[in-house]
């Protein structure tokens, strides 16, 4: 039986330029790339094509040096015309260029009655060798899951709490059978359960209230009701030692296509959601897809800052970057640095703000939508105010002294203080309202890094 | 503004990396992002968006919570003036008049002094000028007698900042409560100055008849020996020529001598419900003290050996400067226990602490200040336990 579980901490922040529920296609003559950047963990990515191979989508461009049969495959059917580089010949990014009808490299296929009766080990190699794997993640530190470890349960957040996030009613429609597809593979790959994890009030597609086989939970509150982090430390926490993996629902889906249609399909939904974009909206399109053919045009205004991803956790793309692996929505604000009279100090009712000291007043604005741009507002300063944190880390974590006990550099403390139960996105929000501008999530992954090469 | 913003940028050059003064850099900075919050963005991962709230802003919301303390005690200096000098026909405006000319003196040299400290350790050691100081410094004067020599109130700073705050690394690494060391060291190297008649300003003028200095909490420690009932003791303070100045309404109200901004608990209580409804202050710690300090009297008054134990527990609640500390030191979030469990066990002690020292201590009357900096030093003890109940939380689901 799942759980009912209610959230009383958190934050939400409500940002202007929500996704209206309209999908439009994009013409797809133009390029695509993997990052291996967006994979938390990786060793070094071996490159398995060079510029001016043709590529289907399913044939593999790198894998991670360390785990040779964890293959990331390329999204698109194309040419190769770049491999991207930066400093100590670190690999950025593959760009691929599109083909203008996407050719699907062919994999085995199965009947739903074949996958019921499939063995674990012959799925995971299907999944390793198309190229779904790298939509499993592990916990503790977020990596990609290791396919030689055996998780104690497997955690689906069916709902995203985050600023402006899409609506999964609409980016998951109508792939019903694919994501109960999916469920049916994960859960041979788990000697406990899947978890599904999903929320009160959003509107829940159907997807997910089918699904069978799998713990049903229920969330109530705000975010970060909707981290897999904060689910997992309520249902079943990781303790030193255990090992857990969270599959987002595109992933989930993404298997069971792999499985039902023999192919690896990479289309996806992704919003263009924030307050400098005209018409925010969904737009179908593929994994990696192009920065440059989701915003051009759609601006208000050039001064801008492009976010693959959400704005408490995402990262800054250029103009002529790329939509990161596992982002679905990409939030456009504006670029904050200007100066301010006395911006320290005066009041304001526009200024949005978790907390309530002088001249803040955006508690007394219940359902106003803010338009927050990237300055700071304010500067760094040694840790001051006290129990902030705790008011939006909805665990039994203490956030300040995880965070001293990792710029102390001291293992043994970051351990007991449950460094295995968070990553980036749990703390996140202690990074928004942090008075004293700490990098937060900056912090956790050094100290994860520190414990990985310790 | 876009003027300033221009003389700004035109000198900017000069102190930034490789410019002629580019050891004054943090200088700058501080004046630079105290006239403009500055255009810095946040990095690439991450957030990308950050709160509106800065520790200026903060700061700002204290000080703006001590207003009330401050006003009231600038007319209070004066008004206790000319009470004790026995010239009633004072005008409102005679009475604040005095009250600037002595206080402000204080505000201004302590400003000037501590923010002198604090720019020359910025340069010295390559760090920003905190914003810590800014409440500091509003906090020196509120703790002081209205007579204070400047040079002590001068040195006082400066013993505070260094020792008490520089030394450990500026704001946000400090022990003690760096107000109260400033007080506590005055309390030690100049006792004369700071305990006795010091607490109304006479100016040339010589006291009226029957004058007394005596403070409601020297009253309650002569019962000791007097064997008086302090309440009655209390009651007839100011026959003749300041009727019911320690009744307990006026206590409360704070219109009677004593330091600068310290003396009315009314005006510290509308200090606590700003720090609260902002959420700057911890209502934890503000309460506990209280509570601490109430069933601590409470306790004395059951065992009841002498005079003093017997003062009835709302009383101490009022008399000295438990009020004030309970709400602007006590609250101090880098000095205080910084979980939230340990908030209340931090406060309760300092109430208690507080009453321990007053009763059994008559030597030193105002318990509060010697309370708190005790307990700012057993914070870290505090929290290393609420921290260890944590992690053995953590230990035992692991093991189940």
């Amino acid at each position: 039986m799942g759980k009912f579980i209610r959230i009383k901490k958190g934050f939400n922040i409500n940002l202007a330029g929500k996704a209206a529920p309209k999908v439009t296609p994009i013409e797809h003559s133009d390029t695509f790339a993997v990052k291996p950047p967006d994979f938390q963990g990786m060793y070094i990515p071996k490159v398995l094509v060079k510029e001016g191979d043709v590529v289907k989508a399913g044939t593999p461009l790198f894998h991670d040096k360390r785990h040779t049969n964890v293959i990331h495959v390329a999204p698109v059917s194309g040419e190769i015309v770049e491999v991207k580089r930066g400093e100590k010949r670190k690999l950025l990014e593959i760009r691929i260029l599109a083909d203008k009808q996407v050719d699907h490299k062919p994999f085995k296929k199965y009947s739903t009655s074949e996958i019921a009766k499939l063995g674990a080990e012959e799925a995971k190699e299907l999944m390793l060798e198309a190229g779904v794997w790298p939509n499993i993640v592990q916990r503790p530190f977020g990596f990609i899951a290791d396919p030689e470890t055996k998780p104690k349960a497997i955690h689906i957040s069916a709902f995203d709490t985050h600023p402006l996030a899409p609506d999964y009613s609409v980016l998951f429609k109508g792939e019903d059978v694919y994501f109960q597809a999916g469920l049916d593979i994960l859960k041979k790959l788990t000697t406990g359960s899947v978890h599904l994890n999903l929320h009160t009030t959003s509107e829940i597609s159907s997807a997910f209230s089918q699904a069978s086989g799998v713990e049903l939970n229920k969330f109530s509150g705000p975010h970060p009701a909707g981290c897999v982090g904060v689910q997992i430390h309520h249902l079943d926490p990781i303790n030193k030692g255990d090992i857990v993996w969270t599959v987002n629902p595109f992933g989930v889906i993404q298997i069971g296509k792999l499985f039902l249609n023999g192919i690896y399909d990479a289309s996806r939904i992704i919003a263009l959601v924030g307050s400098e974009v005209k018409e925010p909206q969904y737009y179908k399109t593929y994994t990696g897809a192009s920065i440059k053919s989701l915003i051009e045009g759609k601006l208000t205004n050039d001064h801008v800052r492009v976010i693959s991803g959400n704005v408490l956790t995402g990262t800054r793309v250029a103009n002529d970057g790329y939509v990161g692996f596992f982002d679905s929505y990409v939030t456009v604000i504006p670029e904050g640095d200007y100066y301010e009279f006395m911006g320290w100090i005066a009041p304001s009712v526009n200024k949005l703000s978790f907390h309530r000291a002088f001249g803040l007043m955006s508690f007394l604005a219940s359902g106003k939508e803010f338009k927050v741009d990237s300055n700071t507002h304010g500067e760094p300063r040694a840790f001051v105010q006290t129990g902030v944190f705790e008011r939006v880390v909805p665990m039994d974590i203490l956030p300040t002294y995880l965070l001293k006990s990792i710029l102390a550099e001291d293992i043994d403390e970051m351990e007991e203080l449950g460094i295995y139960e968070v990553i980036e996105e749990d703390l996140a929000l202690c990074e928004f309202v942090d008075v004293s501008k700490h990098n937060v999530q900056k912090i956790l992954r050094d100290g994860i890094e520190l414990l990985q090469n310790s | 503004m876009k003027f300033i913003r221009k003389e700004f940028d035109k000198v900017k050059h000069h102190f930034e990396k490789g410019g002629k003064w580019e050891k004054y850099f943090y200088a700058y900075e501080a004046l630079d992002t105290f006239a403009f919050s500055p255009n810095t963005v946040n990095g690439e991962k991450g957030a990308q968006i950050r709160d509106a709230v800065d520790l200026k802003r903060l700061m700002m919301t204290v000080i703006i919570a001590m207003v009330p303390c401050l006003l009231f005690g600038i007319w209070n200096v004066g008004h206790q003036h000319f009470i004790a000098i026995g010239d009633a026909s004072a005008s409102f405006g005679d009475q604040i008049w005095i009250g600037i000319i002595k206080v402000m003196p204080i505000v201004i040299v302590t400003y000037a002094v501590g923010l002198g400290v604090e720019f020359i350790f910025a340069t010295v050691r390559r760090h920003p000028v905190n914003e810590g100081f800014l409440v500091t410094g509003m906090l020196i004067p509120l703790i002081m007698p209205p007579d204070i020599p400047l040079w002590q109130v001068a040195l006082a700073t400066i013993f505070a900042v260094i020792i008490g705050k520089e030394a450990f690394g500026g704001t946000g690494m400090n022990v003690l409560n760096v107000a109260l060391t400033a007080r506590a060291f005055l309390y030690f190297a100049y006792p004369s100055d700071i305990s006795g008649e010091v607490w109304t300003y006479f100016g040339d003028a010589s006291p009226v008849a029957g004058f007394s200095g005596a403070t409601p909490l020297s009253i309650g420690a002569s019962s000791l020996t007097s064997g008086h009932n302090v309440v009655s003791s209390l009651n007839a303070f100011g026959a003749g020529w300041a009727d019911g100045m320690y009744s307990f309404t006026n206590l409360f109200m704070g219109v009677m001598p004593g330091s600068i901004g310290e003396t009315s608990v009314l005006m510290c209580l509308i200090g606590a419900v700003i720090l609260i409804a902002t959420g700057v202050g911890s209502w934890k710690i503000i309460l506990s003290v209280f509570a601490g300090a109430y069933f601590m009297a409470l306790g004395l008054n059951m065992i009841g050996v002498n005079e003093f134990m017997l003062m009835p527990a709302h009383y101490h609640l009022v008399i000295g400067g438990l009020a004030f500390g309970a709400v602007f030191m006590a609250t101090d979030p880098v000095t205080a226990s910084q979980t939230e469990t340990g908030k209340w066990i931090y406060g309760f002690l300092i109430g208690v602490l507080t009453i321990i020292i007053r009763v059994f201590n008559p030597a030193y009357p105002e318990g509060v200040m010697l309370a708190i900096l005790l307990m700012n030093v057993f914070a870290p003890l505090i929290d290393y336990y609420v921290v260890g109940a944590n992690k053995k939380r953590r230990l035992k689901r692991a093991t189940v």
